[in-house]
């Protein structure tokens, strides 16, 4: 009969000490953050979605559209789209989308980048109820205004353009140099 | 009363718990035949979340299977980092910097912290206590700050790379990691004060799910589960990677056997890890965090290679056969938990329910890295 009230005893205070630490409780400041009025600040190297990183001195990405991103990444989300223009070096990029639904933020593509041109992005607002809005284009985030028109080098431009010329010209050059040689080989015939 | 309980012979029924249910942390659906109360034979069904870890493993570039480690165990990622980085740097013979190492251990506790945390918190959920909830994850999201000022995520990181870790930790980190300690160390014996001092909680725990040492062995059991059973093993200590070997802890163990031991040892663990975390922080040596000369496109030579970790679960291992291509020919993960649930269906015989969810959640299983 003992046994049974020590063992109420010793629960009750059990209880009571719980108690004791949870009323505490009552008297702290609340740290509830008021969400959409007030939102958290995120540490520079949170892992948003990833970002074209905007070059000082140019004033636009560093993308040389080599497309080593788009190898690395595991599911294939990043397409990059880049064409050749006359009288600029290299690749032009002309669209660079990421489809988020599908990114893990594992960071192969920010290591693969040689120039450093992407980047993550401090951004994790971004719920949405429609599938489209995770699919974003980076150029386009870069510069909503508008994608500014690469500078053409004129010296390459007209190096281009004689290397056209020249090339247009080769095949009747070969031709005309295939026709010489075999007229020469029935000669020798 | 249905037709069943009118009838003259003594019969049984089945029940399923799962996969939707609180109580099994996930899609783990188990098929039990009740006599009443009483379990007669309760059977874990898997298979709930199998994403194919192990075949997307053999389809991609060893680079490019990284984030998967993150998202086999979500509550101990980083150790699954560490077991994959040193596999594939055992199989191609990188050496990884001094101070590199330091931080994987001192992530890889932090993070273990952080698991042992949220399974504290939600096996006395299980058991019917809201509040303890509340104060582990308070502590929780301490950890989980200061992790993200590292790795850029909060759950699924991603941040060993093959030769070291992705990014160097600052001042801020180390500084926001003692403060953590300082702060954490007397949390435990306020959670004991609160909950492990509690009569309900003795009652419901005190020699409920008895699992001999016998019968971990024979299923494979290991980490909190084996410890709880009064074996000694620790792959930190018995197989010992990394810096482990020159940092200063020891492994608990308790000989009761029952679910009160394996929560007892998985608090006792904790301290553990701040001892481990902080050994690691004085000891932290200067220099890179990377290797020189790990090769962008890698191609480990020709063999068959394991490793195995101590996550927070228990014994993680990976085994893969490279056959020298840039994809490894067959990869296989070891993952603790499905061992410990194995043993449910043995273990469970003749247990009352409510006694069997409270040794299910003893064995804190997390149910993605139990079908991977």
């Amino acid at each position: 009969m003992s046994g049974y009230f020590k063992e109420i005893i010793t629960g009750l205070k059990s209880l009571a000490i719980g108690l004791q630490i949870t009323n505490k409780e009552f008297f702290t400041k609340p740290i509830t953050l008021q969400y959409p009025h007030e939102s958290v600040k995120m540490t520079p190297r949170y892992r948003g979605h990833i970002e074209l990183v905007k070059d000082p001195q140019t004033g636009t990405h560093r993308c040389i559209a080599c497309g080593m991103c788009e190898k690395g990444c595991p599911t294939g989300c990043i397409t990059v789209q880049a064409e050749k223009r006359e009288g600029v070096k290299g690749k032009v990029l002309t669209a660079y989308i990421l489809n988020f639904t599908t990114c893990s933020l594992c960071g192969q593509c920010v290591e693969n980048c040689k120039p450093e041109a992407i980047n993550f992005s401090n951004e994790y607002n971004l719920a949405s109820t429609r599938r489209e809005d995770y699919i974003f284009n980076l150029l386009q985030k870069l510069h909503p205004e508008g994608v500014p028109e690469p500078e053409i080098d004129p010296e390459l431009l007209k190096k281009e353009r004689e290397k056209k010329e020249a090339a247009k010209k080769e095949p009747a050059k070969k031709a005309a140099a295939k026709e010489g040689g075999e007229s020469k080989a029935e000669e020798k015939s | 009363m249905s037709s069943l309980a009118q009838s003259q012979l003594r019969e049984t029924f089945e029940l399923n718990i799962g996969p939707q249910h609180p109580a099994t942390h996930g899609v783990l659906r188990i098929k039990v035949v009740m006599d009443g109360e009483y379990i007669v034979r309760a059977e874990p069904i898997l298979g709930y979340i199998h994403r194919m870890h192990e075949k997307m493993g053999e389809n991609r570039t060893w680079n490019q299977f990284w984030p998967n480690m993150g998202r086999l165990d979500y509550l101990s990622a980083i150790a699954y980092n560490h077991c994959y980085a040193c596999l594939v740097e055992r199989a191609m013979g990188i050496e990884v910097p001094e101070r590199a190492e330091y931080i994987r251990v001192i992530t890889a506790e932090l993070n273990r912290i952080q698991s042992h945390l949220l399974g504290f918190g939600a096996y006395i959920m299980d058991l019917g206590g809201f509040t303890p909830l509340m104060y582990a994850m308070d502590e929780r999201e301490q950890i989980l700050d200061l992790l993200e000022s590292v790795t850029g995520s909060r759950l699924t990181y991603c941040y060993f790379r093959f030769g070291g870790v992705y990014n160097d930790i600052d001042d801020d980190f180390i500084t926001g990691t003692r403060a953590f300690i300082k702060r954490f160390r007397p949390q435990i014996p306020m959670y004991h004060k609160l909950v492990t001092g509690n009569v309900i909680l003795m009652d419901r725990l005190n020699g409920v799910g008895p699992i001999s040492a016998d019968l971990c062995r024979k299923y494979g059991a290991t980490g909190p589960v084996l410890r709880g059973s009064g074996v000694n093993f620790d792959v930190r200590r018995n197989e010992p990677y990394g810096v482990y070997p020159e940092l200063d802890f020891d492994i608990p163990v308790y000989h009761e056997c029952d679910s009160m031991a394996r929560y007892m040892v998985r608090m006792d663990e904790m301290v553990q890890s701040c001892r481990i975390i902080e050994n690691a922080l004085n000891k932290l040596p200067e220099g890179p965090v990377m290797a020189e000369k790990v090769p962008k496109a890698l191609k480990p030579p020709k063999g068959d290679f394991h490793f195995a970790v101590e996550a927070a679960r228990g014994t993680f291992s990976m085994r893969t056969v490279s056959d020298g291509t840039n994809t490894s020919y067959r990869m296989r993960l070891r993952s603790p938990t499905y061992s410990n649930v194995s043993l449910f269906e043995e273990a469970s015989r003749g247990m009352l329910l409510s006694d069997a969810l409270a040794f299910l959640g003893s064995l804190d299983p997390v149910i993605p890295e139990m079908d991977r």
